[in-house]
């Protein structure tokens, strides 16, 4: 162990410290927002990069068809649950959807994917993956908003298994890398470091400044933390709890999307890669008390560097040095924070 | 009520004809088509279509299951197969871990396991239980002979390991650390990493401080690729080495320029074109074809895995059924017997000589030494 492994070491562990990191918060907003553990997230990592993947290979990812059948499928429910008052604003966003997903289906089918450059092909990736994110609130769990926390952790687990499911379905059971968005490495100090590396990093910081000012300074942004802090009190302020779960889903989406369209240059991924790395960020978010965002953030990056210099340790026992880290910090969170019942 | 008189003489008689109608071999096909060996699974479960129909004048019904990798379904999925259709042979699961725990079921009932599966636990050492098990891979020892072979040819002294933490990797440690030990090679680093890891930067640079001569990566499909590129990528020049489960097209794919000039040993299927005629080829050949014209495209060797198991099924029955009649214990046990006869019968993987100790049956023509070439398999010369 010398100087310049610590470098490459520490220079890993934060650039997949960066991605937890952006799931812990993902995690935590929608469980603050919508008291969801959202066990799919790590199925939005993999479908973006595996989208991303075959959008690169000239290939339509076959996602768009989803989107459009879940569009449907909503539009079906809206219409029959207000099928005694359908004013002509409800028809007009369910034609808007509607034509949303036929647009994507359309552009998926006739532009030359391959070609596209690569901002391109990323922000079309977005644009198939985000939607799916209120789709999924929707479809999945506005039905049983109120019903218990354990009844939505169910729910969530149910909805992760289908869509990996789906996912072997949508992009068959090999493994995916896309290209990196440019090959320059550069050097620093005794240490090569590749551009892609600090994309990650760089996007990971902007985003969760960003979401950050989000929270802080617009209204909508405002409205959503009102409803983290005290869902009943913001409902009788105006917010609507549906808006706020469709929301913080599609936020989860364009966070989780993102994260894997930016690590899918770095490593393989599959169908089913998804679920550990959410649970990475899991541990990070619980290291933060499903409460702090700034804590998720510094102990999904704690749980990247420990992830690292354990690989290079003992590589067999990666795993479970990460994943057994979670019962100290629950203990002493348990010890130390005073316990507050939830309203149910 | 008399009206319900012709309706229980129809269900008799029905009774009575169904054993006639079930004349027909039934062979059980368990895949992991789905979860997360579906990468093994799916072109196996594709190739059940492509199977032998006939065997000595009977027909073959293949009854295809898939098991979602899942261990316990596994063992669902066998018991189905013995308990309620009474099949006279299974061919899988697709993994090594689900193939080691249902053995006892098979053996048990006294039904033939054709195992496509890596690990050769399945059928050594050779016990009681495993007699009805045989498999339709190399042994890993086999292909790992042929690249200690080479490794000495090129005057390695040291190399580094990195392999899955699942039994595909774990064996290739134990069956190395005997081989080298008898070449004079020193392994210096044998590091392990999970399928899913989205680094393996640790492993690498370990094995990078160890400076060997060689790296040999053990892992099974499009996982062996992230070793090989980290290692690329971390500056090391050494000779990489592959096993027989890097041997399909998405590692070219995925590992682009990092993997060429790879060496590894594995079945001649990667190399049809350029292996001289044999019969092997011949039949490899119209594997891949007619696999090709149903899927359109060529498929993984795990695939020839459970064709060749088809194949051994079709060359024993003509011999089991003068002992005894489809669906019966002793056509089982006599199936079992001309399984274990078999002898220079030429398949997609290679010619099988299975004896009583050696339920594989490969001899080194079942492994070519293959390179990657220009984004492509080559034979090694």
């Amino acid at each position: 162990m010398n100087f310049q492994i610590a470098l490459l070491l520490g220079q890993d562990g934060i650039t997949n410290g960066a991605i937890y990191a952006l799931l812990a918060l993902s995690i935590l907003l929608v469980f603050t927002v919508t008291r969801i553990l959202l066990i799919p997230l790590g199925e939005f990592v993999t479908f973006g990069a595996l989208t991303m993947a075959a959008i690169q290979m000239g290939k339509a990812p076959a996602l768009e068809w989803l989107l459009l059948a879940l569009t449907l499928i909503e539009c079906g429910l809206d219409a029959y649950h207000f099928r005694s008052n359908l004013g002509s604003k409800r028809i007009q966003t369910m034609v808007l959807k509607v034509a949303y997903a036929v647009v994507m289906v359309v552009l998926i089918q006739m532009l030359p994917l391959a070609e596209l450059p690569m901002a391109f092909q990323a922000l079309l990736t977005l644009a198939l993956m985000v939607p799916l994110g209120p789709l999924m609130y929707r479809l999945f769990f506005q039905p049983l908003a109120d019903a218990p926390a354990l009844v939505l952790l169910i729910v969530s687990i149910a909805v992760h298994v289908a869509m990996v499911g789906v996912g072997l379905l949508l992009f068959g059971p090999e493994g995916a890398r896309t290209e990196p968005f440019s090959d320059t490495a550069f050097r620093l100090g005794p240490v090569m470091m590749k551009s892609q590396t600090l994309w990650v990093i760089l996007v990971s910081i902007l985003l969760i400044v960003t979401l950050f000012l989000t929270f802080e300074r617009t209204l909508y942004g405002k409205a959503l933390r009102a409803t983290a802090v005290n869902r009943t009190g913001a409902r009788l302020l105006g917010i609507s709890p549906v808006f706020a779960g469709k929301a913080t889903f599609g936020l989860a989406a364009f966070i989780g999307s993102l994260s894997g369209i930016l690590i899918a240059p770095i490593t393989t991924l599959y169908f089913d890669s998804g679920f550990i790395i959410s649970l990475k960020g899991f541990v990070g978010a619980i290291i933060g008390g499903l409460i702090s965002y700034p804590l998720a953030a510094v102990g999904a990056v704690a749980v990247g560097l420990i992830e690292a210099f354990s690989m290079f340790w003992a590589s067999t026992y990666k795993e479970i040095i990460v994943f057994t880290l979670i019962i100290p910090f629950l203990i002493w969170r348990s010890m130390t924070s005073h316990h507050v019942e939830d309203e149910e | 009520m008399p009206s319900k008189k012709p309706l229980s003489a129809l269900i008799l008689a029905s009774a009575m004809l169904s054993p006639l109608a079930m004349a027909d071999i039934k062979v059980g096909v368990v895949t992991s088509s789905t979860g997360p060996i579906a990468l093994v699974g799916i072109p196996q479960k594709n190739t059940v279509a492509l199977l032998p129909d006939s065997a000595g004048g009977e027909r073959i019904k293949y009854i295809p299951l898939d098991d979602g990798s899942d261990p316990t379904a596994t063992v669902k999925a066998f018991k189905k197969l013995i308990d309620e259709e009474h099949v006279d042979a299974i061919i899988g699961p697709s993994g090594s871990g689900n193939a080691m725990g249902v053995i006892q079921f098979a053996a048990e009932s006294g039904t033939p396991m054709l195992a496509p599966v890596g690990t050769a636990a399945v059928v050594l050492p050779m016990t009681e239980q495993k007699k009805w098990v045989f498999k339709t891979t190399q042994n890993d020892d086999l292909i790992a002979a042929a690249l200690v072979d080479n490794m000495k040819a090129r005057g390695v002294k040291t190399i580094g390991m990195i392999g899955t933490a699942d039994p595909y990797g774990e064996n290739w440690s134990k069956v190395m650390k005997g081989l080298t030990e008898k070449a004079g090679i020193k392994i210096v680093a044998d590091e392990h990493f999970q399928r899913q890891d989205t680094s393996i930067t640790g492993q690498s640079l370990k094995v990078l401080m160890a400076n060997p001569d060689a790296v040999l990566i053990a892992a099974p499909g499009s996982s062996s690729v992230m070793p090989q590129t980290t290692l690329k990528d971390q500056g090391y020049a050494g000779q990489i080495y592959q096993t027989h489960g890097a041997a399909l097209d998405p590692f070219l794919r995925l590992g682009g320029k990092a993997v060429e000039g790879t060496i590894l040993a594995a079945s001649l299927m990667l190399v049809l074109d350029e292996v001289p005629e044999s019969p092997a080829k011949t039949i490899a050949t119209d594997y891949v074809d007619r696999y090709t014209k149903i899927y359109g495209t060529a498929p993984a060797t795990f695939g020839g895995n459970v064709y060749d198991a088809g194949l051994l099924l079709q060359n024993a029955i003509p011999t089991a059924l003068k002992s005894g009649k489809p669906g019966t214990a002793e056509f089982r046990a006599a199936l079992r017997t001309a399984l274990e006869h078999t002898t220079e019968m030429p398949a997609t993987q290679g010619v099988y000589n299975i004896t009583p100790a050696d339920h594989s049956g490969f001899d080194e023509r079942g492994r070519e030494m293959i390179t990657v070439k220009n984004g492509g398999w080559a034979l090694l010369k």
